[in-house]
């Protein structure tokens, strides 16, 4: 990772950890579909990243999300679990030919079906975690499971949304 | 040796992830104990005033609706002062330690709030500067709101009620029964009422209110209206009281804090007696 792009990603970060804490935090539709987009920062790290520092920085990201949720240990948990499914889930989808070393994983590079084959299922292993943890003891599994549902879904239409307006395009899509 | 190493090595990354998913995990259960003291939470100067500054702007469109609270609180304290004042007459009351106020109310502004999660919490933005305590009650002209968790130097974090872990000594005020409001995680207007004997006669419409039998809430404070009444399948020998909340958590803006001055000698008396008194 060269020095521009980990600009870019600190800028990412803050950028969308901002918008998590002051629009998003209350926000719910019809109580069950909420939006993780600081997610989105972690899952357009660049492939070639290392397992361990994209651990640590989604640890530590959940974990400033958390303070300000008042839920401290929940975002942290699930980001880290996210992190950990990450290059796993990127080895099995792996494009023929693989990556290149400065691939990111976002709309402009791998298009647009394969960033929903890619964000959808490790968004909904986030929600899933951080729903059972949210209701542990309470015995509600269906809850944490509609509740991921819709969550992850919403959350991989706003990350589309974000990414066609705001990021560099490149191939024209 | 150095297979043993070696091996390690190469799961590096997995044991990463564990050790960073065991600190979570501990965070998350060192944060939920009752009685631990939270270090890292929305209460510290920073954060707090991040939040302070959101809720500055949002709670400029609500500004109409907590006036016209006000006022309506204002004509109802007015009409309940209006019987307590004596004529004045050449009778002189002592003053007397039975007349002490056992319970000292305080304002505060809530900062930030969540009702959609199991465990919900309120910021609020008065701390151990304004003489905020861990253990007060919080409430609204509404009802019941919570009970402050932690305090910082400048803001304080309360328990809403809106969390399963929260229990309210309450009571039936028709009839005085008594037992506890409990929230099922369900939807942020409704709440349950345990321990109430299926020989009661409760009806739908009744007033719930605080039971003033623990040393957070002073007797007589909403928390709700009966709305439905089941009978228990799992066990027959308590109603399923559910209770329509009659503070609306997704408008609680301002909020009064109530401390007990006695709290502390009820509660010595309780730990000596080696009773546990719920909230």
């Amino acid at each position: 990772m060269n020095f521009k792009s980990l600009i870019t990603f600190i800028f990412l970060v803050i950028v969308f950890g901002l918008i998590q804490i002051l629009l998003l935090k209350n926000l719910a539709l019809f109580g069950i579909a909420f939006c993780f987009i600081y997610l989105v920062s972690i899952l357009s790290f660049p492939t070639s990243i290392p397992a361990i520092p994209l651990l640590i920085l989604s640890f530590f990201l959940g974990l400033l999300i958390d303070v300000f949720y008042d839920t401290l240990g929940i975002h942290a948990l699930a980001a880290t679990f996210l992190a950990f499914l990450r290059p796993h889930w990127l080895k099995v989808i792996s494009p023929s030919g693989g990556y290149d070393d400065a691939t990111n994983p976002t709309i402009s590079e791998m298009g647009i079906g394969w960033y929903i084959s890619y964000s959808w299922p490790l968004i909904f292993a986030f929600c899933l975690l951080f729903f059972l943890t949210d209701q542990w003891g309470t015995g509600r599994f269906l809850t944490a499971l509609n509740k991921s549902f819709f969550s992850s879904t919403f959350t991989v239409l706003l990350a589309i949304i974000v990414q066609l307006l705001f990021f560099k395009r490149r191939r024209g899509i | 040796m150095l297979r043993i190493l070696q091996f390690l090595y190469s799961l590096r990354a997995f044991l990463i992830f564990v050790l960073l998913e065991v600190t979570a995990i501990w965070l998350i259960v060192e944060n939920n104990s009752p009685q631990g003291a939270a270090f890292f939470n929305s209460s510290s100067a920073i954060i707090g005033s991040a939040l302070k500054t959101q809720s500055d702007v949002a709670d400029f469109f609500s500004l109409a609706e907590a006036n016209e609270a006000l006022v309506t609180e204002n004509a109802s304290l007015l009409g309940a002062l209006n019987g307590v004042q004596t004529i004045p007459d050449s009778l002189a009351i002592e003053l007397d330690s039975l007349l002490n106020a056992t319970y000292e109310f305080k304002g505060a502004r809530v900062v930030s709030n969540s009702l959609r999660f199991s465990q919900n919490h309120l910021t609020l933005n008065k701390g151990s500067k304004d003489g905020i305590k861990p253990g007060m009650g919080v409430f609204n002209h509404e009802g019941v709101v919570g009970r402050v968790k932690t305090a910082s130097l400048n803001f304080s974090i309360a328990i809403s009620l809106l969390n399963t872990g929260m229990l309210i000594s309450s009571k039936i005020k028709s009839n005085g029964v008594f037992g506890s409001v409990n929230w099922d995680g369900n939807d942020s207007r409704h709440a349950k009422m345990l321990y109430i004997g299926r020989h009661v006669n409760a009806q739908v419409g009744d007033t719930v209110i605080t039971s003033g039998f623990n040393a957070v809430f002073p007797e007589g404070i909403n928390i709700g209206i009966i709305s439905k009444i089941n009978s228990r399948t799992d066990n027959p020998n308590y109603l399923d009281i559910l209770i329509a909340l009659s503070t609306d958590f997704s408008k609680v803006g301002y909020v009064y804090l109530v401390e007990n001055t006695q709290f502390n000698e009820l509660d010595s008396l309780n730990i000596k007696s080696e009773v546990t008194n719920e909230f």
